[in-house]
Formats: structure tokens, sequence, C-alpha cells
């Protein structure tokens, strides 16, 4: 019941934090409600189903690149058109990459998602006629529900329309996935999880099942990755270098793997966190390094592992 | 046109030569410890600014010129004192975990390592100023080849042979394979795993350390070199197969001429046709040219 009552509260904060909460604040809630899509996404594929993606960064950049080709290649400025569009590329990469990777698990699935993640990079990277290279394309400002918002402020846009409607998809994203492992697919991607001679025993087939993890969480990558080019106005490669998808599992580690809303938390201190940090020493790596260093040695259920006293029924990813 | 391919060739050589002794301590410690350590890297990285620094105090003190390689390769290999630190501080806390926890240890040490650095030489790029060419050149087929570069290939696969017979001619390599093997087995048989696993990552780390000081007269140590060469290290051992040092020492070669052939010829094509083998590797024959079975 209390865990409702926090949930709501957090809801709550999250409303008013754009009237209440000093401009700079708000803004960080940008990245982090993006990054919360796409972690919800790749825990499906992490905590639920105990495959890590070394390469998830990817579909991070398939969904920003979506936004961003579309904004200021096409004209299309409606940020529904770009949410479907970074969806569907997502899954339509996802598909024939997922096909691949889940022929196997643990390092060499980590190796084999590193490497597609790096064949994006660099193409993005070297192709800079049609990308722009590591200088990255303009993401220009969507329309959101057909309203064109071009008479605001950057600041006005992004701390109001933006921030809310960034906030609906976390909402949306995060009920829908919370159907997701609730539903039978869910219960069987656990059992793959924890058994999988057990789960193929039953007569669920562990490739298919894997399969459709990681197109679901390639869709929710690609999702977030849309979300974050507005903020800045421009998409660039380092979004999809390999750092990039180290840093998401870090995130996802960071909150907690074992639980449904770890992942979200984890984004939320990774972002408040890295920009404190750097306001006072410039090397955030080096205090995000122990800090990671730590968690895997002391605490591997992550921030919600502490927060939770039962044991956690902890997988094994 | 025969001058252009002779450069081709010993720039790849070059290249390939620093890739295989990082490759090479990646495989010695996936080989005995099963932990792919993303460090090594950060370990290269490490070394060229080791290396920057004991050849600039080399020049202060007023040594010849002509044998900076001595305190640069010394310095190279000291700086692997480092494998110990994270070995016994870090990585020895997580080996009865699983495989992604190790991983990500060793990601952690990426993230510090990169800003420890930043912190400790600064964020712009250091370079030995023209000692690249201290030994001038030699004349092949109508272009001039860096005695330098073929003194490092010289050395790296002296270190080729140095390790294929250690493995294979000393007790300590046969408890390497042995461990590598079968790790109860050897255990039971009385090799303690402790002290193997120090020496193993120490010995993993210096191969990079060294690597990293090796390739500094040629090109600028810059802060981000760590993490763009381990990528290129992971295609070396994807392509020539985890733990396998002729894997390695294959994979080395094919990745650095492949590199510098698509440079030359179709830059765009640089690092994506290697990534693009690497996914043929993985998907037609995941063990790679040379590995075991796969886990």
């Amino acid at each position: 019941m209390s865990g409702r009552l926090v949930l709501a509260a957090a809801l709550g904060a999250a409303v008013l934090a754009p009237l209440v909460a000093p401009t700079y604040q708000a803004l960080l809630m940008l990245p982090f409600m993006a990054y919360a899509v796409a972690l919800l996404g790749l825990n499906l594929l992490f905590g639920y189903t105990g495959l890590v993606s070394f390469g998830h960064a990817l579909f991070l950049g398939i969904g920003a690149y979506t936004g961003a080709f579309l904004t200021s290649v096409f004209k299309v400025r409606s940020m529904e058109v770009i949410l479907v569009a970074a969806a569907a590329l997502g899954a339509l990469v996802a598909a024939p990459v997922g096909a691949l990777c889940v022929r196997y698990v643990k390092i060499y699935f980590g190796m084999l998602t590193l490497a597609f993640g790096m064949v994006f990079y660099t193409f993005v990277l070297k192709f800079y006629r049609l990308t722009g290279g590591d200088e990255g394309m303009p993401f220009l400002r969507p329309a959101l529900l057909g309203r064109s918002l071009e008479g605001l402020s950057k600041i006005d846009y992004l701390v109001g329309p933006y921030y809310y409607y960034s906030l609906a998809v976390l909402v949306l994203a995060t009920l829908v996935m919370w159907r997701i492992v609730r539903s039978p697919f869910g219960l069987c991607l656990k059992t793959i999880r924890d058994n999988p001679t057990k789960a193929e025993t039953l007569g669920i087939g562990v490739a298919r099942y894997r399969w459709y993890a990681f197109v679901i969480s390639a869709v929710y990558a690609a999702v977030g990755g849309a979300l974050l080019g507005p903020p800045t106005g421009n998409v660039d490669p380092t979004l999809a270098y390999w750092t990039q998808s180290g840093n998401i599992v870090f995130m996802t580690l960071l909150g907690g793997f074992a639980s449904f809303f770890g992942p979200v938390l984890g984004a939320f201190v990774f972002i408040y966190l890295q920009d404190w940090v750097m306001s006072i020493v410039p090397f955030w790596r080096l205090i995000f390094g122990a800090i990671l260093a730590v968690i895997v040695i002391f605490a591997p259920g992550g921030l919600a592992g502490l927060l939770t006293p039962r044991p956690a029924a902890a997988p094994r990813p | 046109m025969t001058a252009h391919v002779v450069n081709l060739v010993v720039s790849g050589v070059f290249h390939a030569s620093i890739l295989f002794l990082v490759s090479a301590g990646l495989q010695v410690v996936f080989g005995v410890q099963k932990i792919f350590n993303l460090a090594c890297g950060s370990f290269y990285a490490l070394g060229a600014y080791v290396g920057v620094s004991a050849v600039a105090w080399y020049a202060e003190a007023g040594g010849p010129p002509a044998l900076f390689i001595l305190p640069l390769a010394i310095a190279g290999v000291a700086a692997g004192a480092l494998g110990v630190v994270v070995e016994r501080g870090l990585l020895r806390f997580v080996y009865d975990r699983d495989e992604t926890f190790q991983l990500l240890l060793t990601f952690a040490v990426v993230l510090m390592m990169e800003d420890a650095i930043r912190m400790t030489w600064g964020t712009s790029p250091r370079s030995t100023a023209g000692l690249y060419l201290t030994y001038g050149g030699v004349h092949v087929l109508g272009t001039t080849v860096p005695v330098y570069n073929l003194i490092v290939i010289g050395a790296s696969l002296a270190i080729a042979v140095l390790i294929g017979w250690l493995l294979t001619h000393t007790a300590f390599g046969c408890i390497i394979r042995a461990s590598a093997d079968n790790r109860e087995m050897a255990e039971a048989l009385g090799v303690d795993m402790r002290r193997l696993y120090a020496k193993v990552f120490t010995l993993g780390t210096a191969l990079g350390t060294l690597g990293g000081a090796l390739v500094i007269p040629a090109t600028a140590a810059m802060s981000e070199m760590g993490i763009e060469l381990i990528v290129e290290a992971f295609a070396v051992v994807v392509i020539g197969g985890l733990g396998s040092m002729r894997g390695a020492f294959v994979g080395a070669l094919i990745v650095g001429v492949l590199r510098s052939i698509a440079i030359s010829v179709y830059p765009e094509l640089e690092m994506l046709l290697i990534y693009l083998i690497v996914i043929a590797v993985l998907v037609l024959r995941p063990r790679g040219l040379f590995g075991g079975a796969p886990a």
C-alpha cells in the first residue's frame, strides 16, 4: 500500500515540479523522463529476461535521429508522428538484429549487441553528408498534439507543454510496461530468465520470447531517444556510443534491476547526481565509476534493493 | 603503386602490433579468469601517458635520444603494476558473481580511469616531440618506412613468441593453461587461485600498458584513446576467438591491415567494415577463428 502512496507522491511532485521548482531543475526532468522510458524497456530485457545488452544506445540513437531527420529534412514537425516513426524504425531494426542476438546469452549476447551498436555509431559518425557527422543534426521544435507552439520561448516551451507531454509519454509507457510484465508473457520471460531449460520443457519458445522482449525494449529505447532530442535541439553520435550503452545499464543497476520502478529511480538519481557532481568537480566519471564499483560489489540490488527491507528475490541476469 | 602498398602494409602491421599487445592482455585475462576486461583500453591509455611522462623526464635528465625506447618500455611495463591494485582492490570481490557484474565492474574502472588520467595529465593531447623519427627511416621499394615502426613490429613479434614459449614451456604457463581449462581441477591439484589471478591480471594489464607506451612516439596521448581502442581490441578477440593467443595474433593482423586499407581506399568504411566482420564472425562462427566452445 505504501508503495502506491510513494508512487502517487512521486507523480504529484513531477506534475508540480515546473510550477514550484527552479526552471533549471525542471529542465533536468526532461532527460530523466526520456531515459526513464528507455530504461523501462531495457529492464524488460535485463531484469525480466536476464539478457544484458551493451548496445542499447543503438536504439536511443535511432529514435533521436528519426526525430532529427523528420523535423529538419522532411519538415515533419508533429511529435506524435515522430514518436510513432521512432517506435516503428526501432522495431524494424530490432527485428533482424534481435533475431541474431537472441541466439546467444550472457557475454556473447552482450558482445553482439555492442558490435551492432558500434556499426550504427560509425555509420552516423562517418556518413557526415547524411547525418552531419560528429556535429550532429538539428532536432527542430516539434509540434505537440497538432499545436505548433512556435510563439513560446524555448524555456517556456520546454518546461511547459513539452514537459507535460514527456510526462504523459512516461506515464503511458509505464502503464503499458506494467501490463506487459504482469501478463502471462511477462511471467514467461521471468521463467526464461530463471531457468531456460525448464521454460523450454514447459513449451515456451525461449528464443522467440527473448526476441519479443528485445524488440519491445528497442521500441522503448527508440521512443526515449526521440524524447531526448527536443531539450537540446541537437542530436549527435555520442548518443549511440558504446559508453552510452554502458551508462544506461549503469542507471538500471543503480536503481535496481530487480524492481519494476528501479530503473526509473536509477535514471532520476543518475541525472540529478551527475548534474550536482559536475557543478562541484568536472570529474564526474571518477565519482560515478566509484559509485558503480560500490554498487556492483556491495549492493547488486541497487537503490531499490536497499530501500526494500525484504530479501530481494534478486534474479541473476 | 608498390610504394603505396608498402606504406599501407607497414602502417597496418604497426597498428596490428599494438592491437596484439592489448588484445593479448584481454585474452589472457579472459582465458583464465573468464572476465571480459573492458578496462584493458584504459590500461592502454594509462601506459601511453606514463610513457610520455617517462620520455619527457628522460629527455630532461639528458639521456641520449637514441635510447629513449628503454625508459619508454620500462615505464610501460611498470605501469602494469596497477593491475594488481585493480584485481586485489576490486575484481576479487566478484569472482563468484554473474559475468554481467564482472563486466560492469570493469566498466566502472573504465569510467574512473578516464577521469583519473584527465586529472593527472590534463585534457589536452600529449605527445613526445619528434622522437618518432629519431631512428630515421629505411627506403623500401620507393618509399620511406620509419624505423621506429619496424622496431615496434619486431618487439611485438618477440613478445608473441615469448608468450607462446611462456604458455607452452614453463610451469607457470602450464598452470595458466590448466586453470583456463578446468579451474576446479587445477585448484584441487594445489594451484593457489588467488595468487594466480593476481599474476594473470597483472600480466594482462602490463601487456596493455606496454602497448600504450609503445604507440606514443607515433601518435599523441589523448584521454579518449582507451575507450576507442577497446572496441578495436574487442573486434580482434571476437574475430580471433575469445581466450586464444593465436586468435589475438591473427585477429590483430586482420583488423590492423584492413583498417589501414579501408582508411586509404574508402575512409567512411574504416570501422564499419571491421564491425561488420565482427558481426559476421559472431553469427557464423561465434567461437572465432581459434576459440574454444562458446559459453
